[in-house]
């Protein structure tokens, strides 16, 4: 592994550089390290930095920049013969690449010599065989263009590495070099250092901005490109959503209405079964309950947090689905056609928000000032008197916000969904019926084989910005409200 | 409320004693009561699903630690196996599985046969329900490893088929027999001749523990031992990059950020991908890290990068709340003997904040490990690693799966058998998450330090 190497190549110059960095400045205070600036080490460590730094930094970009432009270019070597007619550019980008990579490991595992592999005039049928007998995954037939492409792509992936290496190699030896020039008894190693470190924890800070703008971004490319082969209108009203699994596009109907819906009335059933819970659990744990009750309780409520949502799932599919049907189903009332449906999903996704509603309210019942309850009991009020009359007015924005919270929760919930709720898209209001929701799709459609280029793979994108929005709105909606409706007690 | 507060009605309605209780009064003290009452059911409704939840697990995972073997000797027929003589290791290899399992069913009758069991069942074929598809692979491998054993009969412990192995577990009744291909009533009742003789056993199933994922036709042979490994390279991943960014990030905005508008741009960003649903971490994977940077798909490498953004959030806002905790007068000290800002946070507020640091890391490695749905979107699913990688390189890239991805993967097969493999796989998914759960209780109890 050539970069991993690399790697330990720079940071054993960086190590010399930090070595030799502390020993000039030593030197040039003649042994006596009160004479400098700075305590030897940093000195050392400024040498060290300038070295590993840049060098590293380089090499990321690079790897990340090399497959773009190295795309570009062969992208034009491509006749447009090759990409006329059922194909686009992508799958056959994605050929040249396996085949590329599939010559590489032929090469690697001896079955191929390097001159056959770089051979533009190479038999196709014969490196075709070769590679399949070195058990590379290849399509039946390689074609000559993508042939020629994936050569050219050997070819300038393995110069660019070159480069790459050399450049890595220089700036590694020019930031140590600098850094140990730079060690003298006058030199402020400590402020340079100092700077460096605090640069590095704003790159570390701002990984969640890169984060975020991750997120954006890939959602929105694929979303406008998801909308140039598959109309906005019909996405947002339609009221059915059939994916075809053989055509590309066409015959598919891909509406969200449906998915939304089922995605709502999953929350709602969950939030009905948690808000209640989980409330008056809270109000229990902080006005009633002693501190012991309330030490053995809190934790354990706090155990459903912990759960795997894949637990629940399970326990939706395996547990809740079957005792439902038996209630529900036909030999009981006869509403429930199969295991999976909205309850079964929507109870156990309660089951899994009980907690998360009972601590937000907790904490907030508790921030309520004890003198508002005393007061309210000096005025001869009972107990649930003073909570249903003084202390849950006062928290009721708070309240509401973890319910806002928790419902965002749910909206975004996927291991529960996918294996408790349903594969069909359905509007329907009985809620022992299978329905499916947003998160489910999303999974459904980008774990199956289809290509990344089809609509019915690119709508997961589309349905996650939705999904994204959606989440986000109730997040903010939920700050907002606790912000705006707040009591502010001295 | 007593009488005497209320002086004006007094005088129309003759005087109660004090000691009596009104009826207004009863009234608020049974509402006082009721509502009493709705707390207690919340909370044991709460304690009740948790119980229920455990018990499920416990009850229909414990029967994945169990498995259902087969002790008969084999008789290795040189016949079949080794038709030139030799023991050429190339030329054994080219006989497939096919060569072994006649020898097996072979075997199984003859033992039947020998301890005088009445059966219907007189082919060699018809034994071919009793044994699991995998058992001529674990003959065949034994074989290939020591070829001076052919020719001699050799006592195996193979495995039985899912159906047998359920039977023995209650999970295939008699009654559904009738319905099931591929099994009949009669080999149900050689298996109850068998048990007593000790020749059909079930034992520990250290396999699950160890073993790899089987195809859907062999659940008795399914582990979960190599996504387990596929796990801990994730969780190497997030503990490698999550920790130093998370520390990093989180001392930057407590300690040195000045209030402005990027300081609180990054707090916001921070504050909304805490409550970003995880699949969209698994989109931002999908389409940054594999369709993007072409990084392999289903590597744990991937999954551990998507986790690291996911867990982000988490370590830092913990990191951020033990930083918090060190008393200012810790720093005013160092800065007042002359340290520099740097030197204050780094050698003084730092150390005594990473107990509680460490105690958030592990919390948010406990979220990562449990954590399927990114993983799903990445293709860390519906991949049979059939062996543990050899070195950390390949346990990186390769393709491999997760625990909870595994789980997942097993609750959606049809055989019932499955599903008492999922459940077996998360009982061992908490106690992973119960041992590092309660590591981090014990540091934090012993560690915390009060100011």
């Amino acid at each position: 592994m050539p970069l991993l190497w690399l790697t330990v190549i720079v940071l054993g110059l960086s190590l010399v550089g930090y070595l030799l960095g502390r020993q000039r400045a030593m030197q040039s205070a003649s042994g006596d390290s009160r004479a400098l600036h700075s305590l030897p080490i940093y000195y050392g460590m400024n040498a060290l930095m300038k070295a590993v730094v840049p060098a590293l930094g380089l090499m990321v970009i690079w790897l990340l920049a090399q497959p773009l432009v190295i795309e570009n270019r062969i992208a034009d070597m491509i006749p447009a013969s090759a990409t006329a007619d059922d194909t686009n550019l992508g799958l056959v980008m994605a050929e040249v690449r396996r085949t590329a990579e599939g010559l590489d490991n032929a090469v690697a595992a001896g079955l191929m010599d390097e001159d056959t592999a770089s051979n533009a005039r190479a038999d196709i049928t014969d490196v075709t065989a070769r590679l399949k007998q070195a058990g590379q995954v290849v399509t039946n037939q390689i074609t000559q263009p993508v042939l020629r492409a994936a050569q050219a792509y050997r070819v300038m992936s393995a110069t660019s590495n070159t480069i790459m290496t050399v450049a890595v190699l220089l700036v590694a030896l020019a930031g140590a070099g600098w850094g140990v020039l730079q060690s003298g008894r006058d030199f402020r190693a400590r402020n340079v250092v100092e700077q460096g470190i605090l640069v590095i924890l704003i790159a570390a800070a701002s990984v969640a901005i890169l984060t975020t703008i991750g997120i954006i971004l890939s959602l929105i490319f694929n979303t406008i490109e998801f909308f140039r082969l598959y109309p906005a209108a019909d996405f947002f009203t339609l009221l059915e959503w059939a994916p075809s699994f053989s055509g590309r596009g066409g015959a598919s109907s891909l509406g969200i209405l449906p998915l939304l819906w089922g995605t709502i009335y999953i929350s709602i059933v969950a939030l009905i079964v948690a808000v209640p819970i989980g409330l008056f659990s809270a109000i229990y744990l902080s006005e009633y309950a002693s501190p012991k009750v309330r030490g053995i309780a809190k934790p354990l409520l706090e155990i459903l947090a912990g759960i795997p949502t894949i637990v629940y799932g399970l326990f939706a599919l395996l547990t809740i689905g079957p005792l439902l049907v038996s209630v529900f189903g036909k030999d009981g009332v006869g509403w429930m056609g199969g295991g999976r449906s909205v309850m079964t999903a929507g109870i156990a996704m309660g089951i899994m928000l009980i907690p998360f509603v009972s601590s937000l309210s907790d904490d907030i019942i508790n921030a309520v000032p004890q003198s508002l309850r005393d007061g309210s009991y000096g005025l001869g009020a009972t107990r649930s008197e003073t909570i249903k009359q003084v202390v849950l007015p006062a928290a009721l924005p708070g309240i509401v916000g973890a319910v806002l919270l928790a419902a965002s929760r749910a909206i975004g919930e996927t291991m529960i969904v996918v294996l408790g709720a349903g594969a069909a898209a359905r509007l329907s209001l009985n809620p022992f019926e299978a329905m499916t929701t947003v998160t489910a799709k999303i999974v459904s459609q980008l774990t199956g084989d289809s290509d990344f280029a089809s609509p019915e793979a690119l709508v997961a994108f589309a349905l996650g910005i939705t999904l994204f929005v959606l989440t986000l709105g109730l997040n903010v909606f939920a700050l907002y409200i606790v912000r705006k409706y707040r009591e502010q007690y001295e | 409320m007593t009488d005497a507060s209320m002086p004006t009605s007094s005088d129309a309605k003759p005087r109660t004693p004090l000691t009596t209780v009104d009826a207004r009064t009863k009234k608020r003290k049974a509402a006082e009561a009721r509502f009493r009452m709705y707390g207690i059911a919340g909370i044991a409704t709460g304690i009740f699903f948790l119980i229920v939840l455990l018990a499920s697990i416990v009850a229909s995972g414990t029967g994945a630690f169990q498995q259902t073997f087969i002790n008969v000797p084999v008789y290795l027929d040189p016949a079949k196996l080794d038709k030139n003589g030799n023991r050429n290791p190339a030329e054994l290899a080219k006989v497939s599985t096919f060569g072994y399992t006649p020898l097996i069913q072979e075997a199984l009758l003859t033992q039947v046969q020998n301890n005088g069991i009445e059966t219907p069942l007189e082919k060699r074929g018809d034994m071919k329900a009793m044994i699991s598809a995998s058992a001529a692979a674990q003959v065949r491998d034994v074989v290939l490893g020591d070829p001076d054993m052919i020719g001699e009969t050799v006592e195996f412990r193979i495995l039985a088929s899912s159906r047998v192995d359920g039977y023995l577990k209650d999970r295939v009744k008699r009654e559904d027999v009738a319905r099931d291909k591929n099994i009949d009533a009669e080999h149900l009742d050689l298996v109850d001749a068998l048990v007593p003789l000790g020749i059909v056993q079930k034992t520990f199933n250290i396999d699950f523990i160890t073993g790899a994922d089987a195809s859907e036709s062999r659940a008795e042979a399914a582990g979960i031992g190599v996504s387990m490994i596929g796990s801990f390279f994730m969780m190497l991943v997030v503990l490698v990059l999550a920790l130093p960014i998370g520390v990093a990030a989180s001392i930057y905005l407590e300690e040195f950020a000045p209030k402005n508008r990027l300081t609180d741009l990054i707090e916001v960003n921070i504050a909304n991908l805490a409550a970003v649903p995880s699949i969209v971490f698994g989109i931002l994977g999908l389409a940054v890290f594999i369709q993007f940077m072409h990084l392999p798909q289903s590597a744990p490498l991937v999954g551990g990068m998507v986790l690291t953004l996911m867990t982000l959030p988490t370590i830092i806002i913990s990191t951020r709340a033990s930083l918090k905790a060190v008393p200012p007068s810790i720093r005013d000290a160092a800065l007042g003997v002359g340290a520099s800002k740097m030197q204050s946070v780094f050698h003084h507020v730092l150390p005594l904040a990473a107990p509680g640091i460490l105690t958030g890391t592990i919390i948010g490695l406990a979220q990562a490990l449990g954590e399927t749905a990114p993983l799903l979107l990445i293709g860390m699913v519906g991949f049979i690693a059939s062996n543990a990688p050899d070195s950390i390189a390949s346990g990186l890239l390769d393709p491999n799966s997760a625990m909870p991805a595994q789980i997942y993967e097993w609750a959606k097969r049809a055989d019932p058998a499955f599903y008492e493999r999922a459940w077996g796989g998360i009982i061992i998914l908490l106690l992973f998450l119960i041992t590092m759960n309660t590591i981090a209780v014990i540091l934090r109890r012993r560690f915390e330090r009060r100011w």
